[in-house]
């Protein structure tokens, strides 16, 4: 017999439980549903569009009752709860039924709070809560004139929008003197009223509601200074309450909410409880991102899982009110020990403000340009050390330079035609469309569906930017280390140093140990687990090309028609008579339908077949030339200038250390693809800083570059140190690389990795600690003992991996 | 009646891994997942028609080494949210022979 699993409250932090439990084990309980109100589940979070007209009721539905039936789940709406019997195991309702549980969950989510105003029960006082609180103010818009909103938080100014959009006079009376002070300063609170009164709002500030005027409805609101200000419509949103109505009648363990521990466990064993009505270690949610973080560790206990813990979110507001841009995170108000940054400029109707502490971002508010919201939160979390781009942190991460969407950084102004994601040619309308219709609300639901921001990455910002503008008030980003992939809940470094501690020395393995929730994993670890393996011990695991992309298991690119592309390595760009002609002998041979010259100075052989890919690298390797890893998340290429030895300007032998540099680390995994380049002088023409690691030799020695990188963003290398002689270039540049292989995540590149453990970070480790340097650039060269040997001529003489290249066999007509 | 033809032996292709047949309408990829199920399909991707047996096995699964898009392998469908239904062929093995059958299931 299945288990009873009874949830009350059909909510959206109650629903999403229930889908993620039916993902994880669809067949383990009899689920049965109670709703306060008439109708399935619906998307709280876009009510405010329903009052201001955009969207229709329907169009905000996420399971309409048929879902309910097909998953096999009973709904009773209109049910009220009235008690829990723990004892017995059973919920009563209203009507005297009683229903037995063997697991109850409770998502009771909050009530307003309603100020006991005198006339606080009169016709027209109403609250900004669920459907029925929406009908009420619409009606009263179609026939009334005058409308007051009692408090000037998010809540609030969202409903007087709405009723101003429905043609009302509205008064927005606040307690404080300055609008939504839990998320602005004064400046941009200020900013943010100047705003809105331009539309026509009409704000009574540090303003005390003394009694609700009327007889048989509401017809104003008499403040404490005596000023009456004529309404016929009410709406209180001062706040809410979590909901411990029933918690409190039997019993259960609750302080402001129900008392939950990060299992999301009541003190009942038998009994969950997630969102808005819960306190987890004394914090009670309102934002929704926390509410489905909560869900997706509830679902794991509830199908006994038992591995998920939630450990409470951070989290930033970017919403948008009624047409303006604001962002707020963290403490942003700040004390004596902390910093402001600031940046106004009013004309333009932006306001940036930074809190910072020792050099880490505290908090922040944003208002008008809220593009680097998301940037600065993900700061704030990592605790990144900002020092290092002070300068030029309030510009942004665009200062960076960007590319892929025209420098678009505005989601409210921008068209829906407008392209936002550069990769996948998504506008700004399918991705707004496909979060209303899907109702999604996380960026990876947006990127599955929509493909925006799935490639690349670069227009991240702008997409979180059209979905808080698109979900309104409630939007957050979720606030959780990144699982390295859906197989585990383990982040890249908790794995990284597991592999370690336990000894963990192939990939099934360490899924068994750590509990991997696949058999083998997927597309996103495996790769992951390789790499990690493989730096964690040299020499001794053994590559699992089954685990690695196909590019680095056919030792080319593969191409869009299926063919593939060859590179063989020119050591620091410089190549031979010899070596040309065995090229343009191979392009004849095998008719390629391309020679093309790269940007990283080597000679790219395009269109070739696969089942012709190991003949070619015979007779390139027969000239002499081995794989030039141009495909690789590997050391790529050393580019050099001239240099000294032909270049009038060159101070140094570019070419030569070039070559050298390609000697010690060709064959070397890394985290991301990995480029060099020398220049032989600050003319700087081997373009060595926007490189990994560049070298700019100058007339009394050489400057040290790193992470830079072309492409989507374009970074420019921070300087690293100068150092003297052509062993030091070698030692810190092996050092480096070493580092960058142990502790980046697989797949971040040397430019984010620095910009997350800062600039310092890397000196500390390179520059300043001489042990820690010779000690990473040991280990480099060790692990370099096992891993420079040519893929391609390995290929060509072990019969095995030859075999795969070609086809199985031939078969004719059925 | 379907017509089995041998195509090779098990240990010709490795766990998680994929070997091509060449046949009159493109090639099918056969398919070795990590619990020795074998699976054949039309390799071509339903998305852009990258080649799927270079992709990724995992599961009952294979990523398309191009958009990486997941294809399951025992029905041929995208997994969701992407869209799409590609060919497969009977196939099994016979003491340790792979026989295909070139009559689409799907």
């Amino acid at each position: 017999m299945k288990q009873k699993l009874i949830v009350v409250g059909n909510g959206m932090a109650g629903m999403r439980t229930v889908e993620e439990l039916l993902e994880l084990a669809p067949d383990m309980y009899d689920i049965t549903v109670f709703g306060a109100e008439p109708h399935g589940n619906y998307n709280r979070i876009l009510l405010s569009l329903v009052l201001s007209g955009e969207k229709r009721i329907d169009e905000i539905m996420i399971n309409d009752r048929a879902w309910y039936d097909e998953h096999g789940i009973t709904l009773h709406t209109d049910a009220k709860v009235t008690q829990i019997e723990r004892g017995t195991k059973r919920v009563l309702t209203r009507d005297g039924r009683a229903f037995e549980y063997d697991r109850l969950l409770l998502a009771t989510g909050s009530d307003p709070v309603m100020l006991p105003l005198p006339g606080h029960d009169l016709p027209g006082v109403v609250s900004f809560r669920d459907i029925q609180d929406v009908d009420a103010m619409i009606k009263a818009a179609n026939t009334y004139k005058n409308a007051v909103v009692i408090g000037g938080g998010l809540l609030g100014l969202e409903a007087a929008n709405g009723l101003m959009k429905q043609g009302m006079d509205v008064t927005v009376v606040h307690l404080m003197d300055t609008l939504m002070e839990r998320q602005l300063d004064v400046t941009a609170g200020a900013m943010l009223r100047a705003n809105l009164e331009s539309r026509g709002m009409k704000f009574a500030l540090s303003a005390q509601s003394e009694a609700i005027m009327g007889t048989d409805r509401v017809t104003g609101l008499r403040l404490k200074d005596g000023t009456e200000i004529p309404a016929d419509v009410l709406v209180m949103a001062v706040g809410i309450r979590p909901n411990v109505a029933l918690a409190a009648d039997c019993r259960l363990h609750f302080e402001r909410g129900i008392v939950v521990d990060d299992s999301m466990l009541t003190f009942d064993p038998s009994i969950y409880a997630v969102g808005e009505c819960v306190q987890h270690r004394g914090t009670a949610y309102g934002l929704v991102a926390p509410l489905f973080e909560q869900a997706r560790v509830c679902a794991n206990h509830l199908a006994q899982l038992g591995y998920a813990a939630y450990k409470g979110s951070v989290t930033s507001t970017k919403l948008k009110v009624t047409g303006i841009d604001v962002f707020s995170a963290g403490d942003f108000v700040g004390d004596d020990s902390t910093e402001d940054i600031v940046f106004n400029d009013p004309g333009n109707g932006a306001y940036k403000k930074l809190v910072l502490k020792d050099g880490q971002i505290q908090g922040a508010v944003l208002y008008g340009d809220t593009v680097d919201g998301a940037w600065y939160f993900q700061m704030m979390r990592d605790g990144t050390d900002t020092k290092d781009i002070r300068s030029s942190l309030l510009f942004g991460q665009s200062h960076l330079g960007d590319s892929g969407h025209g420098g678009e950084n505005a989601a409210a102004a921008m068209a829906d035609s407008a392209e936002v994601c550069g990769c996948n040619g998504v506008c700004k309308g399918d991705v707004v469309n496909a979060i209303l219709d899907k109702n999604l609300f996380t960026l990876d639901e947006v990127r599955a569906h929509t493909k925006a921001s799935s490639s690349c990455g670069s227009c991240t910002g702008l997409v979180e930017q059209i979905m808080a503008s698109t979900l309104g008030g409630d939007y957050s980003a979720t606030d959780k280390e990144k699982p390295l992939c859906a197989c585990t809940e383990l982040t890249h470094e908790e794995v990284r140093s597991a592999i370690v501690r336990e000894d963990l020395k192939t990939i099934p393995t360490l899924m068994t140990s750590l509990n991997w929730k696949t058999e083998d994993g997927c597309p996103s670890c495996r790769p992951a687990l390789n790499y990690y393996l493989l730096c964690a011990w040299p020499g001794e695991y053994v590559d699992d090309a089954r685990s690695r992309f196909i590019n680095e298991r056919a030792h080319g690119n593969i191409q869009k028609d299926g063919t593939y592309s060859v590179v063989p390595r020119m050591w620091g760009g410089v190549t031979t008579p010899n070596e040309l002609r065995a090229i343009a002998d191979v392009a004849d041979k095998f008719k390629v339908p391309m020679v093309k010259v790269t940007g990283g100075q080597r000679v790219d052989l395009f269109g070739i077949a696969k089942s012709d890919l190991p003949a070619v690298w015979e007779d390139l390797n027969n000239a002499g030339m081995v794989s030039g890893h141009a495909y690789g998340k590997s050391l790529r290429t050393v580019k050099t200038c001239a240099g000294e030895q032909w270049c009038r300007f060159g101070t140094q032998d570019s070419i030569q250390l070039g070559i050298d540099l390609e000697k010690m680390t060709w064959g070397s995994w890394t985290p991301h693809k990995f480029k060099m380049a020398v220049s032989g002088c600050p003319r700087n023409c081997a373009e060595a800083t926007i490189k990994d690691f560049g070298v700019v030799a100058v007339d009394s020695g050489y400057e040290l570059h790193i992470a830079g990188n072309g492409g989507i963003k374009v970074r420019v290398t921070d300087l690293l140190c100068k150092v003297e002689t052509e062993a030091q270039v070698m030692e810190f540049a092996g050092a480096f690389m070493q580092l960058y292989r142990e502790e980046a995540r697989y797949l971040e590149r040397t430019a984010p990795w620095v910009e997350r453990v800062s600039l310092s970070y890397v000196q500390e480790k390179i520059v300043i600690d001489e042990d820690s340097r010779k000690i990473l650039n040991e280990r480099f060269l060790h692990s370099q003992s096992f891993a420079q040997f040519d893929p391609w001529k390995d290929c060509c003489t072990d019969a095995d991996k030859r075999a795969e290249f070609e086809p199985l066999t031939e078969v004719g007509q059925a | 009646m379907s017509k089995w033809i041998e195509i090779g032996t098990l240990s010709d292709i490795p766990r998680q891994g994929s070997r091509i047949v060449a046949g009159p309408d493109g090639n099918i990829a056969v398919i070795r997942t990590e619990d020795d199920h074998l699976f054949a399909v039309h390799d071509r991707c339903p998305h852009k028609h990258g080649p799927l047996s270079q992709g990724i096995v995992f599961g009952h699964k294979v990523a398309c080494p191009l958009h990486n898009w997941s294809i399951d392998l025992s029905s041929g469908q995208a997994q969701a949210p992407d869209e799409g239904q590609v060919a497969c062929y009977p196939v099994k093995l016979e003491n340790d022979k792979i026989l295909l059958s070139m009559e689409k299931s799907r």
